[in-house]
């Protein structure tokens, strides 16, 4: 009676494998491009891109000091314009993160709008949760602020220089102290430097 | 039930009726003034006990009103309205509601008399003009004049003395200076003025009169050789000026020879420096936040609205009485104070130094120390700051060209001394407070961008920081930094006065 034994064997061993395939790849490939493809969706903007691409981006988060910013090399969905990968750039970088990253970005905030002038200025539309829920103090003003400013201009060669909006308005400051009626680059003297 | 408060007072106001006899006197003199676009008139008092009244008589024609008896009641009219008493009630009817007087009307021979309460409580609800019943002052303001309240307060020392002038509802005053003679001249339409008396000591010392000159001027008799200086601050509804007086001494005005040589470092215990502290005559105080906006708040509790108000009264005390200089707050309660006004207040008054003070947070515990920021500006903000030349009409004929430096960027200026100032500060702080570790930095900061004089924001630590929290709040802390700032603002007046120029 070997004919049967092994053939017993032999489909035993081909349902495993079999089983294995469409465990470790049919089924991964199949929902995790559908998670990409609903990451993509949910961003801020309908991206014309091919879903589930990456590119590498310094974003920005504060320093053990509590004083300076640091940058962090992260995958960021690509997108195939300027605006387009600014908007994916703001995006990731106001998204809350975990230990040991802290941001510098109140909770809650999100992203309503962002426009690039001809003359490589970003204004940066947050809501109003980035002002409403901001800690204060100078040095907390600053960090949030140069998160944006540093994100966009350190990834982005083709924007010089951010301006913060919030709740699709100037304002004069977020938390009273650092002036935001102009757009601010990331040269200067005060941006705590990564 | 609802009235038995009120029976009981009228029990004793019949009480007070039946002792009137006795008391009934006419003080002759004794009248309160009436205010209005016709100027100003006395109407007679008559005090029965303690109580002021005024006769319906003198009354009727200033209001229109008439007067008729019958049935045992008064019965005034005014435009159509009319209040009813009754000789023995404190309670009136105005226009059918119920008022209360402190007395009861009282017949004097053919005149009715009402307590002065009357007006205000009777008559003012229902006229169609403005009434304004001062009783304090014995005034009666009528059709909506400016009669601001004054208020006059000094304080004298030696060598010293200060007028506090307080006007309710803010008035504008002009004061001026002609020899020995000072006057407060209001921006008004009559005064209600309360001054004080002055000791008997007074003929020794700076003050040696103040009185009513006119209807609205006061004037104040000073010692001879006194300089006087004054300012005047918004405080909640009042308008208060301050005018400080200091004896001339001979050497006023002689500047120090250009070629001396440096001056030696002043003892870190100065002894108060009246006089003329060259170089820096007024320092604009700035605490930071205010009202709503609480600024940061520290996981103790400590709200850094409260902690810069307390750290900007313990330095204005010790600027003004050890270096005689005059120091204006920007706020000097709980208050929402706009970034512009804060900045306002110390360019209308020509500060000489503003300090905007402020406590620090960072997202992470372990950020700690102070911080001395001056502005910052990129390069386009300064460009457009300088260079902005304007050709106009000169008096006299001709054309010379003035430099327009947008409000915004008036620091751009001054940021040479602001930084020079700072360096100075976080020199006295380091050894006493701690520090951050880029203690004085550059920041684009909101307030200080449009002072026109160097300007400072200080950060005195971390509220984020549970130690520093305790730290900054403490007694020990504020005293130190004060002291600290003390000293660095006499350094920087002795650099401005030995060769570093005036701004």
């Amino acid at each position: 009676m070997r004919g049967p034994r092994a053939l017993a064997i032999g489909g035993t061993a081909i349902t495993a494998i079999v089983l294995a395939w469409v465990l470790f790849f049919v089924l991964p490939q199949r929902f995790g491009r559908r998670q990409q493809t609903s990451a993509a969706a949910a961003a801020a903007t309908p991206s014309e891109a091919a879903p589930g691409r990456k590119i590498k981006a310094h974003l920005f988060y504060v320093a053990e000091d509590g004083v300076r910013l640091v940058g962090v090399e992260r995958d960021v969905a690509f997108g195939d314009t300027t605006l387009q990968q600014a908007r994916e750039l703001v995006a990731a970088q106001i998204a809350p993160v975990s230990d040991p990253l802290v941001s510098a970005i109140p909770a809650g905030t999100t992203l309503r709008a962002l426009f690039v002038t001809d003359r490589g200025e970003a204004f940066v539309d947050l809501s109003r949760e980035v002002s409403a829920a901001h800690p204060g103090g100078t040095v907390s003003e600053l960090l949030t602020i140069y998160t944006i400013v540093n994100a966009l201009t350190e990834n982005l060669p083709a924007i010089t220089a951010v301006q913060l909006l919030v709740d699709g308005k100037e304002v004069d400051t977020l938390a009273g102290h650092i002036d935001l009626r102009r757009p601010l680059t990331k040269n200067l003297a005060t941006a705590p430097q990564p | 039930m609802k009235f038995r408060p009120l029976s009981h007072f009228s029990a004793a106001a019949l009480l007070a009726l039946g002792l009137a006899p006795i008391l009934f006197s006419q003080t002759p003199g004794a009248s309160l003034t009436l205010l209005s676009r016709e100027g100003r008139r006395p109407i007679p008092l008559t005090l029965v006990g303690d109580q002021e009244f005024v006769a319906l008589d003198d009354l009727a024609p200033i209001f229109q009103l008439t007067v008729q008896e019958s049935l045992g009641a008064i019965t005034v009219s005014y435009r159509g309205r009319t209040i009813v008493l009754t000789p023995d009630q404190t309670l009136a009817s105005v226009a059918g509601r119920l008022i209360s007087l402190p007395a009861p009307p009282a017949r004097a021979g053919r005149r009715w008399l009402v307590p002065v309460e009357f007006i205000s409580r009777a008559l003012a609800p229902i006229a169609d003009t403005p009434i304004d019943f001062r009783k304090p002052s014995r005034l009666l303001i009528l059709g909506g004049l400016r009669v601001p309240r004054v208020v006059v307060r000094h304080e004298s020392t030696a060598t010293t003395a200060r007028l506090i002038v307080d006007a309710t509802p803010p008035a504008n005053s002009t004061v001026a200076q002609e020899n020995e003679h000072l006057t407060i001249r209001f921006d008004a339409d009559a005064l209600d003025l309360q001054i004080p008396a002055l000791p008997p000591a007074a003929a020794t010392s700076i003050i040696q009169g103040i009185r009513s000159v006119d209807a609205l001027t006061i004037g104040v008799d000073v010692a001879p050789r006194t300089v006087a200086r004054s300012i005047a601050q918004p405080v909640d509804n009042t308008m208060r000026t301050v005018i400080d007086l200091t004896a001339a001494q001979t050497e006023t005005g002689a500047a120090p020879p250009p070629s001396a040589a440096p001056a030696p470092a002043p003892p870190l215990d100065l002894p108060p420096s009246f006089g003329q502290p060259a170089g820096i005559r007024t320092v604009a105080i700035d605490p930071g936040h205010g009202g709503n906006d609480q600024g940061a708040v520290g996981g103790g509790g400590t709200k850094e609205k409260d902690l810069t108000l307390a750290v900007a009264r313990r330095l204005k005390v010790t600027l003004e009485a050890r270096l005689g200089v005059r120091v204006l707050m920007t706020r000097d309660d709980d208050r929402d104070v706009p970034i512009d006004d804060r900045t306002a207040l110390a360019n209308n008054n020509k500060a000489d130094l503003f300090v905007s003070l402020h406590a620090n947070a960072s997202m992470r515990k372990t950020a700690a120390g102070a911080t001395i920021y001056s502005a910052a500006f990129d390069e386009d903000a300064s460009k457009s700051a300088s260079g902005n030349a304007e050709r106009v009409p000169a008096f006299g004929g001709g054309l010379r060209d003035i430099e327009m430096v947008p409000w915004d960027l008036a620091q751009t200026h001054h940021l040479e001394k602001s930084t020079a100032f700072a360096a100075l500060l976080e020199d006295q702080l380091k050894d006493r407070v701690p520090l951050a570790a880029r203690a004085a930095d550059r920041a684009p900061l909101r307030v200080l961008e449009s002072a026109n004089m160097p300007a400072v924001l200080v950060e005195l630590g971390y509220l984020s920081n549970p130690d520093q929290e305790k730290l900054i709040a403490s007694d020990a802390f504020q005293h130190a930094f004060v002291q600290a700032f003390y000293d660095a603002v006499v350094r920087f007046r002795d650099t401005r006065t030995n060769g570093g120029g005036g701004r």
